[in-house]
């Protein structure tokens, strides 16, 4: 042993450290792969090796060669042995490589729970320290959960330097386990008034983490921020909280107006550039926030502007940025102001930083006008011609498209302006977004009818110059634009002045050179202008000639494109060039023609909104519902699901029997929606009866005499803006000429019209520009209720989801300590002690009290200054309206230790209304800003904490329901015992349509699970949802459906279902509801009514069943009062409820079964006798098994749980014996499962 | 070994002498060295914290070219780490020194609520990648508190400390940024932690047993041409003599 060692440190001295590894990569550049190739061997051979030092040298080199890219989770466990190392040094190194390549599925790190746990506990602070760095790169759902309570215990560390790693850790842990942050959130938020600096820091930190994510359960810390905002010098931990209130204005108005004065503050005081932005970003947000309050708050929006200024024009590029950036956030509250800045912000323009001119770019895009987008535009001319580089150039234009086409056109006063603006774009060389300017020529063109004629005449010279466009053939080219061209001009050929002229340069031989598409697009306008020309000159003999030529030139032409290997070009040039031959033979004999011609192309293209489909109307009569044919019957087996999947086998009699009952539920269904859909038709104003509104929408008459009849020098064809901007400017002028002679007009006609009144706001405003043209939007055609569509756009994965739990709510006796899962039996055992420690640390409710207490003294001291600087009047007035006189007996009364968050919550509230300006009564009644209102509360307390409560909870009911209590009393004896004969009895098989000729026995998954002399509740537990990608977080989900059946003739409402959850499984509330909370039961039920709700559930452990407490609450109403009702019932979820029907192919089957991974079992049955297939489909109903094969008296079966597990079954049968021999993965659940299937044969 | 580093990155680190990349971003932390070109990867708080997750995550939005992957469903976290580190390192060479130090995130880096922020410091970049959950300006400052802690710890720090002492980095880096979360940002305090910690190593005999020390220096005299002087910044950085091992 001795020698061994002795030869180990002499084969180290030629072994490679990390620097000689580096080195030789270094010298080895040439052939590295095979040089780190012999390295890993050499790694490979020292990992061997029993010597620590050699094994920790090789594992630094590997975190090395894993950081080139290299995969080395073969060493893995290598790794975790220098975990575990006693010395420091090779510790340190074994952490290091395991968080660089440990991730969660690596399946070691299960190895390591006990080491990192004796780290964790260890008197060096370092290993400590190192544990906990490590810890949190690779932390897991199970890291997390078995460590968590040692984590939480290293928060109260003697050492600043453990405090404050613990202390940060926290919110990995509290990520990977949601159900450590209620017991945790109490010493979390101690920590955030920790003496040493560094740990506030890191407390403060992960607060805003989570806050940031689920603001609404933080706003009650908001006073606890609020002094440390004031108090704290770290910078770095004040622009953590600035940026979290910035987060919670939104949620609480109040909040905002108490910060602004310190915001303003710390702006004119401080000199740390971070600070100021954040404190400016943070008004902004307060700003956003009140826009809808309180408007007079131009004072600050003042001073944000103007340091924002400061920001821009430093010389600092990325203040500046910065700058931009919370520019942008003011315009969209407060365009006005930032619009002062339109100078700066072009100049940034100029910049040479491309992401500050994007930003810039950004800002100007909002804060146009009407008045001045053509301004903005040119200036953004200029800049395109000045651009080098294709991408901002790109952007420029785009942005230049989108700031003129932004609402429909909005800001345009004159559409002649932005088509030759459009022309001018497409000089631009190698852009590569012809088709966005070609498809805006097409959007205008259509849309504005009035500009037609100008569009045609410029997208004519546009053809007529196509040489200077085609050099850029590529696909999204600038010769896109042609096909606009083409197409305005063939549309609206009957504006072409010179048709003739066109047509010749549309069959240019040069045209043959574009894409396939633009050339299709060509051949057939042609054919629309050489209609139009047969009618311009038809009819005049002396016109004849030109017709004939016209005829003449299509046919010499026509024949390049016949050519074309483009199908679509080559299609039409065929077909078009026969139409014209024949119409030549025609023309020949003096026959007229051009009627016929034009009728090719008759008709009007109008412009139909995106969802104008979703307008027509139902013809009466016509059931988009009902199936034109009967469904195949493959369908029926998708539409009932799995169920009936598994049983394709059977369906000879299947069919038969589900076929009735989907119909029936068909036509309910569809009777509902079918009333539904007319009353939503009948209340619908906007509900469009027959004719299009589109035509009405289109108002010819305005501006349309205004339009100036304008001379276009074809010489000079592309440079044309300014020439239209002060056409523009005339037009105005004379508009307004216009308006104060009809003003004058008015004035003696007083008072006949209020619609003018507008003008009279001066020549300045914004109004007075009358639009030019009026765009043929089409906006008014979508219906009005077609809401958008409010996607969560929040991602279903988002690890935070979890985290959104209320923290104002008492911790329960139970969650004092952090629930165990019982997932792992064997470790809980382990920890036993551990765990008691924890218990002990955790300080204890009438600690916190005192605690509370405390704090509240303090806030009334601070309270009290500040009520030195108000008025008289506004104190005794919030002495007044407070809850504090209140609030403390209603508590007393309650629950005797009073919750610890409840004052908390109420002194948000006190502590907001101590704002300077707030309405106290109303603000504190509405709802929505305050979650609980102080009576509310008191209500609350008690439910929120049923083990502490739970004696005075009754009697509070009794005092509220005294009178009728005793004529309830008889009643509630007769339940008792109901209940507890009901509670036995879970799977018996009741409901269902007993029909006689049915071979197989009727059979139904809704079992009994309570009834009363009210109400009858009956579970199917047969129903799953699972998410197969899921993983045993947030996966592992059993839908529950609950018949509520009325039995008596009162009407029942107000029910209320809850379920005592146990660690493994637990019921889904919605959001923000407490552990504890009942779920409101969706409907009400009449006499005699049944109805089914659906309950979601979480399951952790699926091996074993369980049985679940619970208690439904409702209400009675008879026609002269009303009694308060309860019926326990216990939910049973058996192991066979967490199998899914899952079809498996023989292949795959008998491939399960070969692999060996499968444990088995077997069960036999005696006296069984049923047919074989009755048996069989026993199984598959109540244990949701498929068939795989069947063979005589054989058949095999499979399921598959909803955490993955495989189940296979054969089964066998013969005199009245059937053996079951089964395989499953998980030994347990197969036992459970086998055991209910026993079950089910021996009730039957 | 399962693969190497892709082609065209390595000439691209030969081309560009000694570049310095940290990357960095709330959780997850990642060292990467190349000879020359060193990158620091951390994920920030949120989004997925791992970059195994992240694979996943892009192989997600790649799933409309399953041509390019046909067999390989999901790659390995290190190839996705090489990827993430190129393109960065692609994206943060190209821009001028007299540009802001922001970049908006791509796809790749988690999104826009990401953003990158960098330093340069000579022939270094120290590229931190961030959510909008930090201020930018902080960063900014945190970048220089950790090459000034760098500075401090290496007495000098050059870019062949860092090559070499890639071990070391990663321990100072530990004690500044935890998990992605920032831990720490007081300069003392940081260079204090680390110098307590390297003085245990040295109690305990140190790493590199003096054997070893013997050989490599022996190894070293090969050692090809070394800059002598490099400025970086405000940092006077000079390169170690020929033997410090």
């Amino acid at each position: 042993m001795a020698l061994k060692i002795v030869k180990g440190s002499i084969d180290r001295m030629f072994d490679k450290n990390l620097q000689d590894l580096v080195r030789g990569i270094r010298n080895h550049k040439e052939d590295e792969a095979k040089y780190i190739s012999t390295c890993i061997d050499e790694i490979k051979q020292e990992l061997k090796q029993d010597n620590i030092a050699v094994k920790a040298n090789a594992v630094c080199k590997l975190t090395y060669l894993q950081m080139l890219g290299y995969d080395v989770s073969w060493a893995a466990f290598n790794i975790v042995e220098v975990m575990s190392s006693s010395k420091f040094t090779y510790k340190r190194i074994g952490y290091l490589a395991a968080s660089q390549c440990f991730h969660e599925s690596t399946d070691v790190i299960m190895l390591t729970t006990n080491q990192i746990r004796k780290d964790l506990s260890s008197p060096n602070q370092y290993d400590t320290g190192v544990a906990l760095t490590g810890l949190s790169c690779f932390v897991t759902p199970d890291l997390a959960r078995d460590l968590a309570n040692d984590i939480m215990t290293l928060m109260s560390h003697t050492k600043p330097y453990i405090r404050k790693k613990a202390v940060l850790i926290m919110y990995k842990v509290f990520l990977k386990y949601p159900e450590s942050l209620r017991p945790a959130f109490p010493r979390l938020k101690e920590k955030l008034e920790d003496p040493d600096p560094g740990v506030q820091s890191a407390a403060v930190n992960v607060i805003c983490e989570l806050a940031r994510r689920n603001p609404k359960n933080y706003l009650s810390l908001a006073p606890l921020f609020f002094k440390l905002m004031t108090s704290s010098t770290n910078n770095w931990v004040l622009i953590k909280i600035i940026k979290l209130f910035g987060a919670l204005t939104p949620l609480e108005p109040r909040l905002g107006k108490k910060l602004i004065e310190p915001l303003t503050n710390l702006i004119h005081s401080t000199s740390a550039m971070s600070l100021l932005y954040e404190c400016v970003n943070t008004v902004i947000a307060v700003l956003i926030s009140l826009s809808s309050g309180m408007p007079n708050h131009s004072a600050s929006i003042q001073l944000c502007v103007q340091k924002l200024r400061i920001l821009i024009e430093d010389s600092d590029q990325n203040l500046k940025y910065l700058g931009l950036l919370a520019m942008s956030k003011i315009l969209k509250t407060h365009p006005k102001s930032v619009q002062s800045h339109k100078d700066l912000i072009l100049q940034c323009l100029d910049d040479k930083d491309e992401s500050i001119r994007l930003r810039a770019l950004d800002l100007l895009y909002g804060m146009v006008s009407k008045k001045n987008l053509m301004e903005i535009v040119k200036k953004l001319m200029l800049h395109v011609d000045k651009a080098e580089g294709t991408t901002y150039r790109d952007e420029l234009l785009t942005k230049i498209i989108d700031i003129c086409s932004q609402s429909n056109y909005q800001y345009i006063t004159n559409f002649e302006w932005y088509i030759s603006i459009l022309v001018e774009l497409t000089r631009l060389e190698g852009t590569r977004h012809g088709h966005l300017i070609a498809s805006q020529m097409l959007d205008v063109a259509i849309r504005v009818k009035a500009i037609r004629a100008f569009a045609v005449a410029q997208m004519a010279t546009l053809l007529d110059n196509a040489h200077l466009l085609t050099g850029n053939t590529q696909r999204n080219g600038i010769c896109e634009v042609l096909y606009a061209a083409a197409w305005i001009c063939g549309e609206f050929s009957e504006h072409l002045e010179e048709p003739m002229v066109t047509l010749e340069a549309m069959l240019r031989p040069k045209v043959a050179t574009l894409p396939g598409h633009i050339q299709a697009v060509y051949v057939q306008n042609a054919a629309k202008l050489f209609a139009t020309v047969l009618r311009g000159h038809e009819g005049v003999p002396a016109d004849s000639m030109v017709a004939q030529e016209t005829s003449q030139l299509l046919i010499d032409r026509l024949p390049l494109f016949v050519q074309s290997s483009n199908l679509e070009v080559q299609e039409r040039a065929s077909c078009i060039l026969q139409l014209v031959k024949y119409i030549q033979k025609l023309q020949q004999k003096d026959v007229e023609v051009a009627e016929e011609v034009t009728a090719l192309f008759a008709g009007e293209l109008n412009p139909v909104a995106p969802k104008a489909q979703k307008k027509v109307p139902v013809p009466e009569g016509l059931d988009l519902d009902v199936w034109i044919n009967e469904p195949p019957s493959g369908s029926e087996s998708e539409d009932e699901g799995r169920k009936s999947k598994g049983k394709a086998v059977f369906a000879k009699e299947e069919s038969r029997h589900t076929k009735p009952r989907y119909t029936e539920v068909d036509e309910k269904e569809l009777a509902k929606r079918r009333e539904v859909r007319k009353a939503e038709q009948a209340n619908n104003p906007f509900y469009i009866k027959a004719s299009p509104s589109s035509q009405k929408v289109y108002q010819d008459g305005v501006g349309v005499e205004h339009i100036p009849v304008v001379q276009i020098d074809l010489s000079v064809p592309l440079k044309v803006p300014d020439q239209y901007v002060k056409l523009e400017e005339e037009r105005r002028e004379r508009n307004k000429a216009d308006k104060k002679k009809k003003k004058d007009k008015k004035k003696r006609e007083k008072g006949e019209k209020g619609r003018r009144r507008r003008g009279d706001s001066g020549p300045e405003s914004e109004e007075d520009i009358t639009p030019a043209h009026m765009v043929d939007i089409v906006t008014e055609e979508m219906p009005e209720n077609a809401l958008p569509s409010d996607d969560d756009d929040k991602d279903p994965n988002d690890p935070h989801k979890a985290l959104n739990i209320d923290l104002d709510k008492p911790l329960a006796d139970s969650e004092k300590k952090l629930p165990v899962r019982s997932h792992r039996p064997d470790e809980v055992l382990k920890s036993p002690m551990e765990d008691r420690q924890v218990v002990e640390v955790v300080p204890e409710p009438k600690k916190k009290t005192g605690k509370e207490k405390k704090e509240k003294k303090d806030r009334k001291k601070s309270k009290e200054k500040k009520k030195k600087h108000k008025q008289e009047e506004e104190e005794d007035l919030m002495g007044a309206g407070s809850e504090e006189p209140v609030q403390p007996e209603e508590t007393k009364e309650v629950a005797a230790p009073p919750p610890a968050s409840t004052p908390e919550a109420s002194d948000l509230d006190f502590w907001l209304s101590n704002a300077p300006v707030p309405s106290n009564p109303q603000a504190a009644a509405a709802p929505a800003s305050t979650p609980r209102t102080a009576s509310g509360m008191a209500a609350v307390a008690p439910d929120s904490e049923p083990e502490e409560a739970k004696d005075t909870e009754p009697e509070e009911t009794k005092s509220s329901t005294h009178k009728k209590k005793k004529q309830k009393k008889e009643k509630k004896k007769k339940k008792h015992h109901h209940n507890h004969s009901d509670g036995a009895g879970d799977e018996s098989v009741q409901n269902g349509t007993v029909e006689e000729e049915e071979p197989l026995p009727p059979m139904s998954n809704y079992a009994l699970l309570a009834e009363n002399s009210y109400i009858k509740m009956m579970k199917q537990d047969a129903d799953k949802v699972c998410d197969i990608q899921g993983n045993l977080q947030d996966g592992s989900q059993v839908v529950v459906s609950v018949i509520f059946e009325n039995k008596c003739d009162s009407f029942i409402k107000s029910m209320e279902f809850n379920v005592l959850d146990s660690l493994n499984s637990k019921l889904q509330r919605p959001d923000g509801a407490g552990p504890h909370d009942g779920l409101i039961v969706p409907f009400q039920l009449p006499p005699g009514i049944s109805n089914e709700a659906r309950f979601i559930f979480s399951v952790q452990n699926i091996v074993m069943p369980q049985k679940l407490k619970g208690t439904l609450t409702f209400i009675v109403k008879t026609d002269d009062s009303s009694t308060h009702e309860k019926l326990d019932f216990k939910l049973h979820f058996t192991c066979t409820s967490y199998l899914i029907t899952t079809p498996c192919y023989s292949d795959a089957y008998s491939k399960l079964l070969e692999s060996g991974d499968l444990k088995g079992c077997s069960l036999k049955l005696e006296g069984v006798n049923q047919p074989f297939h009755h048996l069989l489909a026993r199984i598959c109903f109540h244990h949701h098994f498929s068939v795989v094969e069947r063979i005589d008296s054989c058949a095999s079966m499979y399921s598959r749980s909803i955490q993955g597990h495989h189940m296979c079954l054969l089964v066998k049968t013969a005199d009245q014996t059937v053996s079951i021999d089964a395989k499953c993965d998980e030994p347990g659940l197969l036992g459970n499962v086998l055991d209910e299937i026993k079950l089910t044969f021996s009730q039957c | 070994i399962k693969r190497f580093p892709p082609p065209r990155f390595q000439s691209l680190c030969r081309d560009l002498n000694s570049t310095v990349l940290v990357f960095v971003k709330g959780l997850f932390l990642y060292i990467c060295f190349s000879y020359c070109v060193y990158f620091l990867l951390l994920r920030t708080v949120g989004g997925s914290n791992t970059v195994y997750e992240w694979s996943l995550s892009i192989n997600h939005s790649e799933e409309e070219e399953p041509a390019k992957y046909p067999y390989q469903h999901i790659r390995q976290a290190e190839d996705v780490q090489q990827q993430i580190i190129r393109e960065t390192f692609h994206l943060v060479s190209k821009r001028d020194d007299n540009v802001c130090n922001f970049l908006e995130g791509g796809s790749l880096i988690g999104g826009s609520d990401y953003k990158l922020i960098y330093r340069h410091y000579a022939t270094l970049y120290f590229v931190f990648c961030v959510d909008s959950s930090e201020s930018e300006l902080g960063i900014l400052d945190l970048i220089q508190v950790f090459v000034e802690t760098l500075d401090k710890c290496f007495e000098n720090v050059c870019e062949l400390d860092l090559i070499f002492h890639m071990d070391k980095v990663h321990f100072i880096l530990q004690e500044v940024v935890m998990g992605g979360m920032v831990l720490e940002t007081n300069m003392n305090e940081i260079v204090g932690q680390v110098e307590l910690q390297n003085r245990m190593e040295k109690s305990e005999g140190g790493f590199s047993a003096a054997p070893a020390r013997a050989v490599s220096a022996v190894k070293n005299i090969n050692l090809p041409e070394m800059p002598r002087n490099i400025n970086i910044g405000d940092i006077n950085i000079k390169v170690p003599s020929l033997s410090p091992f």
